[in-house]
């Protein structure tokens, strides 16, 4: 092979998502893509997905929200968010046509309020994708409750599918007990995708207030800790389904990335770890390719699942 | 408003050679860089973020108020306190080490009208004495802390013409005897205008006598980051206006507007 012209394919389609590259900015640190297009080239993005949208606005939790944590931090933001219709009207002209392809993160507080986001979301220009919300730790109604028990999964992904003809993911929380059967119940009510994992439940005291650290008492753990939690849940989720996973979960590297590939992965989503280094996509993008290049492969999906074997 | 609703910061990653780093006081460190593009168009009140050294890249950049700013020499100063891991890490830096800073960020003070007071409580010296430093006619400064020791900042950095700095300690180990809010509802009648910043028992009696004497006041506020650029919405703080950012819509807000633990 030609070393010089020799430009492994990144490419990558997720649940009839068609990504240029694997890398997707991972709902919430994102925001709506507005700030870190000022820092960033969001061509070594593939995709992005923007922060969890409601039919109405919520305004989010009370602060402390954010404090780090050995390899990781807490965080109880709240899907604090504009609402669908200011989305629409002020967040999405923005990012359409910014290059990386655009999934929604849909929340609600009930099967209509999903439902409701969904249909408001559908023929709407841009848009890409959804990816449903049944995991977030951090709102007391819906959230989490929708992605703890198969069933409730079910009746949420089947309320979605019914309004929506979009690529659909569903993300997934890592606080259950079998999180193969709760993605055998997305799959099964018509989700093209998973994502997974979503942020695993935790807390902080601050000692010399006695008091919770963070506002909302409890928060969500991501970061470096919790990568080989993620990384063992992909493992089981993508033995266990057809439908391609997106993983997340703590990613800070090249190799990161390449282990939730050869997990089973289709592509992966970079959250915390965008605090730590806003470059982080492009030395990810550049770990691929040399790790294609020394393994001599053309392509990025050999590897997918190819500790498997 | 002084401040434009639609001003958008411009902020760029620099890596910045570190210049110098000395102890001030007993775990209080000014850690001087070479920022050019930062220096450049930093304001009073803005601050930076700065990213671990490398081989603890896996932790959360730290927020810090600008101190000073160079923009000839293309310099800026830091001045902090070692709280906790990061900061710990930031103060082992030598010169000749680089660190990775982002900015500028948020929303700096508006010009300082004539007669204005700074009130600084402890660290929240920092972003005042940038402003202090960077005004015509600067007017008064109320430095306080709980006993001598806590008023780092060295004086001569300080001192600057135009400028009438006063002292003060809770427990009279240095300066006047007394808390920002006293020697403030001293020196309140016929002020131009109030900037804070310091913990927020000390705001929220700020924010009282201002509101008594009828003078606008400016605070900076202070809160948990990640991003520090508006996009985790991790920062907030309660204002009148619903949860904003103080990475982003602040640090400086306009003193009406916070809510705190009154």
């Amino acid at each position: 092979m030609n070393e010089k012209t020799f430009k492994p394919d990144l490419s990558v389609n997720l649940a009839g998502i068609a990504l240029d590259n694997p890398i997707l900015a991972a709902s919430g640190p994102f925001g709506y893509g507005h700030e870190y297009r000022e820092l960033i080239d969001f061509k070594d993005l593939g995709g992005i997905i923007v922060k969890g949208i409601s039919p109405e606005p919520w305004a989010g939790n009370p602060p402390p929200r954010v404090t780090e944590t050995p390899s990781g931090m807490l965080n109880a933001i709240g899907l604090q968010n504009p609402g669908l219709e200011k989305f629409l009207a002020e967040d999405l002209p923005q990012l359409r046509g910014s290059g990386p392809r655009l999934v929604v993160n849909v929340v609600g507080c009930s099967l209509e309020e999903y439902a409701e986001v969904a249909s408001g979301l559908e023929g709407a220009e841009g848009i890409d994708g959804l990816e449903l919300n049944i995991s977030c730790p951090n709102v007391k109604a819906g959230g989490m409750a929708f992605g703890t028990d198969p069933d409730a999964t079910r009746r949420v992904v089947e309320a979605v599918r019914r309004r929506t003809g979009l690529p659909l993911l569903v993300k997934l929380s890592p606080n259950v007990t079998s999180i193969v059967a709760i993605a055998r119940a997305a799959e099964a009510a018509g989700a093209d995708g998973i994502s997974l994992i979503n942020t695993l439940g935790g807390m902080l005291i601050d000692t010399g207030q006695k008091k919770p650290l963070l506002g909302n008492v409890f928060g969500g753990l991501s970061g470096p800790a919790i990568m080989p939690v993620a990384l063992k849940m992909v493992w089981e989720v993508a033995g266990a389904v057809k439908i391609p996973v997106l993983g997340m979960g703590g990613i800070t590297s090249a190799d990161d990335a390449l282990q939730f590939i050869m997990a089973g992965a289709r592509a992966v989503a970079i959250g915390t770890g965008l605090f730590y280094d806003p470059d982080l996509p492009a030395q990810i993008k550049t770990g691929l390719i040399e790790y294609l290049k020394q393994e001599n492969l053309t392509h990025l999906g050999q590897l997918e699942g190819a500790a498997r074997l | 408003m002084l401040l434009n609703e639609n001003t958008r910061a411009k902020y760029q990653a620099e890596i910045c050679p570190v210049l110098d780093n000395r102890v001030v006081s007993p775990g209080y460190h000014r850690i001087q860089l070479q920022a050019p593009a930062i220096a450049r168009t930093v304001e009073p009140g803005q601050f930076v973020q700065v990213f671990m050294p490398s081989r603890h890249s896996q932790m959360l950049p730290r927020p810090f108020s600008v101190y000073r700013a160079d923009p000839a020499a293309g310099e800026l100063t830091l001045l902090l306190e070692v709280k906790g891991r990061g900061t710990a890490l930031l103060a082992e830096v030598s010169a000749g080490a680089a660190l990775k800073l982002l900015g500028p960020l948020g929303r700096g003070f508006p010009s300082p009208p004539p007669h204005s007071l700074l009130v600084a409580g402890g660290m929240g010296i920092v972003p005042l004495a940038f402003l202090a430093a960077s005004t015509g006619a600067p007017g008064t400064l109320i430095y306080c802390a709980r006993t001598a020791g806590l008023l780092v900042c060295p004086r001569p950095e300080l001192d600057r013409p135009g400028l009438s700095i006063i002292e003060a300690t809770d427990d009279g180990s240095r300066g006047e005897q007394g808390t920002a809010a006293d020697l403030l509802s001293r020196r309140i009648e016929g002020a131009g205008a109030v900037f804070a910043c310091g913990p927020r028992l000390m705001l929220a009696a700020v924010k009282k006598i201002c509101r008594r004497a009828g003078v606008k006041a400016w605070f900076s506020l202070e809160e948990r980051m990640a991003c520090g650029i508006g996009a985790c919405l991790g920062c907030a703080v309660a204002t009148t206006g619903g949860y904003r950012r103080v990475c982003r819509d602040g640090p400086v807000f306009p003193a009406e507007e916070v809510i705190l633990d009154e």
